[in-house]
């Protein structure tokens, strides 16, 4: 009898469109996040992410927009055991009631529609688009050069080699000139002239080391919102900053009257109360770059953030000591979280410096930690 | 015997006991092929189709699924002639013995219910063909400018005509002279339009126009060829989508019944057995929150069978003889699709063995508020219509005098994602050129939403 079904198995190895359209969708997540920077880097999420590599943001250019019924005012048809009863609750919203959202074990595909986009996305795809915004400014050659690490690339290409090392493209490009040139425009032959081969060279690189004095004011005036704000910028300063040093320290420092050095915890978590003397933390810094991190040896980045809320008396001590930092350190970067515009003594001072090291912003909600990183990373 | 003579064996043996079922198919083409193949037609819908990132997006959402174990795609089966149908190379035997005896059905389905009669069989190659074209325009007219154009069209893609009720609104010199005594109670609203139309300025469409894509594309004053050819290709692929849409149940729960019924008849070992028991559990797994189509569409076939194996004194009556389930059934499957196959068998003692429910959102929770059949049935019913889309019609496209469109939601009790609404306007604008404008109820006050090229608006008018 004859097969009236035909069973095969073909090769299916170069159908690659599936994957292709996904490239296609990822590089659209990636415009989505360019695009959308000052919202995602502010998401507390990333920053407390501790050892996750993946985030989910949302993402809504990426919805694909229908015209379609509302989910939530629409009926349902569900079936039940046999004795379900009106006024059951069969199912929750995500997040109701739990307040911080993501409730453990309930898949996605249970919930009756969600409406927005989520997509998973690599902290280090986010970290690569927003470091191509930033430059370092002020980088300075180190007299020592402690350690140097020693690289090959392959960037150079040359007539003779190792024939391991031939590079195709070339030897058959020349080739090709070489025979057209003659009136013959194809391939063979190919000779000895044609060859070229790639080449290595070796680089030295410095191994720079960088320090970063984060100095924050914990007096009572500094709320969850200001030290949020802070938090995420020293996150990103020091991921920013790490990407360009091989080495990186950061060191705490808290300061309300006075300033001492901190572990990292305690510098997010602890409010005291009181005033508020900068200068404080300003002779701290000094003192640790004099002790601990040399400027010969370091690339230093002392940042303060503070509400501006300085005793007015201390001004002109900061602006002293600020002066004096500079001609150490790389850069010095002053943040004022100042969400409802009250009048900053601080601030009234610094509007006097005139000195390129010298930069700040004013960051008046989430979205700023953006432009504060704009602001302070360009040359 | 290696697999593969193993899996021939098999396949022959299925296909003959379908045959004696009475099961009339397509001839059958089975593939053999990998995973990211599997869900790369999953995305796809086909082998081969135009590239849109929204594939992708669905291509990577399976793929994750797939290699986190979340879900398992059984079975893909293309509505051609003939009949392609994919196994995954790692299924063991049992698995692809439950799916060939599963789209087998399918295949019958295809050739035989009415609602896809009209569909292209030759849709693989057609297909494989756009795709080709589109890559070309994206070559000669850039990637970014074709995909956002595809981008605006897809977002309206669903809103065509199926059943060809408008060409004689589009194309008013082919209208049908009347020929039978019924013909006035078609036409008799566009003949009061006629008259009407004489004393007011024209109306233009003269009737409210469903298909959506089409009005565009005949009509859009900014279009150019490649685009006029786009919108053809994304139709006419809705067009061969659509009697999917509106027979998911029926379809899906005769391929169940049919599996069922041949996978008994099939001499199989223990292991076999409860493989294979495991695999119909999940397919036909009951649940709260949403309607299994391959669980309902298999009971009300079975509960069709039943009723007319048995059926009533009052049936009797009606000439319905004893034990013509299986003769009921198998005319069941040529000639409804899901809302007509609902609103005819779904009855009080289904819904009620079922134990089935409406369920509602109040603030956050999901809640059951309501049992009564009446009102499930009228649910199910109204979820199906459409294929479960909003409907649309183009109501004026020479709005205020000045080629402006006016489109219209057909409200019927269910608003729609404004959201969603005030996305999707900007693409109509961008195939029509000029001002849209959007009627639609919210919070039972009718409301025109306008996008005009920089701005949205939206106000109220009289109900």
């Amino acid at each position: 009898m004859e097969h009236q079904f035909v069973v095969s198995k073909s090769d299916w190895s170069l159908h690659r469109k599936g994957h292709e359209d996904q490239q296609r969708h990822k590089e659209k997540i990636r415009e989505a996040i360019r695009k959308n920077l000052p919202h995602i880097i502010s998401e507390e999420s990333i920053i407390t992410s501790d050892g996750k590599h993946t985030v989910k943001i949302p993402i809504r250019s990426l919805n694909e927009y229908k015209i379609r019924y509302d989910d939530k005012k629409k009926k349902h048809v569900g079936t039940g055991d046999g004795d379900s009863q009106i006024g059951d609750v069969i199912a929750r919203e995500p997040g109701y009631g739990s307040g911080q959202g993501a409730q453990g074990g309930e898949r996605a595909g249970d919930q009756p529609g969600v409406d927005y986009y989520e997509v998973e996305v690599e902290i280090s795809e986010i970290e690569k688009e927003l470091f191509k915004e930033l430059e370092l400014p002020n980088v300075k050659e180190k007299e020592t050069k402690e350690i140097e690490t020693e690289d090959i690339t392959f960037n150079d290409v040359r007539k003779q080699g190792l024939m391991g090392n031939i590079d195709k493209k070339r030897t058959l490009l020349n080739a090709l000139k070489r025979n057209a040139k003659d009136g013959n425009p194809t391939i063979t032959p190919i000779l000895n002239d044609d060859l070229r081969f790639k080449t290595w060279n070796t680089i030295v690189k410095p191994e720079s080391s960088a320090i970063v004095l984060a100095m924050m004011d914990t007096s009572g005036s500094m709320g969850k919102f200001e030290k949020m704000i802070s938090r995420s910028f020293f996150y990103w300063m020091t991921r920013f900053l790490r990407s360009k040093y091989q080495h990186v320290e950061i060191c705490f420092i808290a300061h309300h009257t006075e300033a001492k050095v901190v572990s990292e915890e305690e510098f997010f978590s602890k409010g005291e109360s009181g005033g508020t003397i900068c200068s404080s933390a300003y002779s701290k810094a000094l003192e640790l770059i004099e002790t601990e991190y040399s400027p010969s040896k370091y690339n230093i980045y002392p940042f303060h953030f503070s509400d501006g809320d300085n005793l007015s008396t201390d001004n002109a001590e900061c602006l002293r000591l600020v002066n004096e930092i500079m001609e150490v350190a790389n850069i010095f970067g002053y943040g004022e979280v100042n969400a409802y515009q009250r009048y900053s003594t601080l601030m009234s001072a610094f509007r006097h410096i005139e000195n390129e090291k010298f930069r700040h912003y004013i960051l008046r909600d989430k979205k700023d930690i953006y432009h504060a990183l704009k602001r302070f990373f360009k040359k | 015997m290696n697999e593969m003579e193993e899996l021939h064996k098999a396949i022959d043996e299925i296909t003959e006991i379908a045959k004696g079922f009475g099961l009339d198919f397509f001839p059958m083409r089975y593939e053999i092929c990998p995973a990211h193949i599997i869900y790369q037609l999953g995305a796809y819908g086909m082998p081969t189709r135009y590239s849109h990132w929204s594939f992708g997006k669905q291509y990577y959402k399976m793929k994750l699924h797939y290699d986190l174990g979340l879900s398992q795609i059984y079975e893909l089966v293309i509505n051609s002639d003939p009949c392609y149908a994919f196994l995954l190379d790692t299924n063991t035997l049992t698995q692809n013995k439950l799916i060939v005896a599963h789209v087998l059905a399918h295949s019958d389905f295809f050739k035989n219910n009415y609602y896809f009669k009209k569909t292209r069989r030759d849709m693989v190659e057609s297909m494989a063909a756009s795709a080709e074209r589109i890559a070309f325009y994206e070559r000669e007219y850039g990637k970014e400018k074709v995909e956002s154009f595809l981008d605006a069209v897809l977002s309206i893609q669903e809103h065509i005509d199926p059943y060809g009720i408008d060409s004689v609104t589009l194309d008013e010199s082919t209208r049908p002279k009347m020929k039978t005594a019924y013909d006035d109670l078609f036409f008799d609203e566009a003949d009061e339009e006629e008259k009407e139309a004489s004393s007011k300025a024209k109306r233009f469409p003269r009737r409210p126009v469903k298909d959506l894509l089409l009005f565009i594309e005949k009509h859009s004053p900014v279009l150019e060829d490649w685009q006029c050819d786009i919108l053809t290709t994304v139709r006419e692929e809705m067009l061969y989508f659509w009697p999917q849409l509106e027979t998911k149940i029926m379809n899906e729960g005769w391929a169940t019944y049919w599996h069922q019924r041949i996978m008994r008849e099939l001499d199989l070992g223990d292991d076999e057995l409860i493989e294979y028991a495991k695999l119909n559990a999940n397919v036909v797994q009951r649940s709260k929150t949403h309607i299994n189509p391959y669980y309902l569409g298999l009971k009300l076939f079975e509960h069709i069978e039943y009723m007319y194996d048995n059926p009533t004194e009052e049936m009797k009556r009606q000439g319905v003889k004893e034990n013509s389930g299986r003769e009921k059934i198998f005319e069941v499957r040529e000639i409804e699709n899901d809302t007509s196959f609902l609103r005819n068998y779904l009855t009080e003692d289904f819904v009620k063995n079922e134990d089935m429910f409406i369920f509602e959102n109040e603030g956050g929770l999901y809640r059951i508020t309501d049992k009564q059949f009446e009102s499930i049935r009228q649910e199910l019913i109204t979820s199906r219509t459409n294929g479960g889309f909003p409907y649309i019609v183009v109501q004026d496209a020479n709005y205020v005098n000045n080629g402006e469109l006016y489109l219209k939601h057909e409200y019927e009790g269910i608003e729609l994602d404004l959201k969603h609404l005030e996305n999707v306007l900007p693409n109509i604008y961008q195939l029509w050129g000029k001002t849209v404008h959007f009627e639609t109820v919210v919070d039972e006050q009718k409301m025109l939403f306008s996008y005009n090229g920089i701005k949205q608006f939206q106000r109220k008018l009289h109900n």
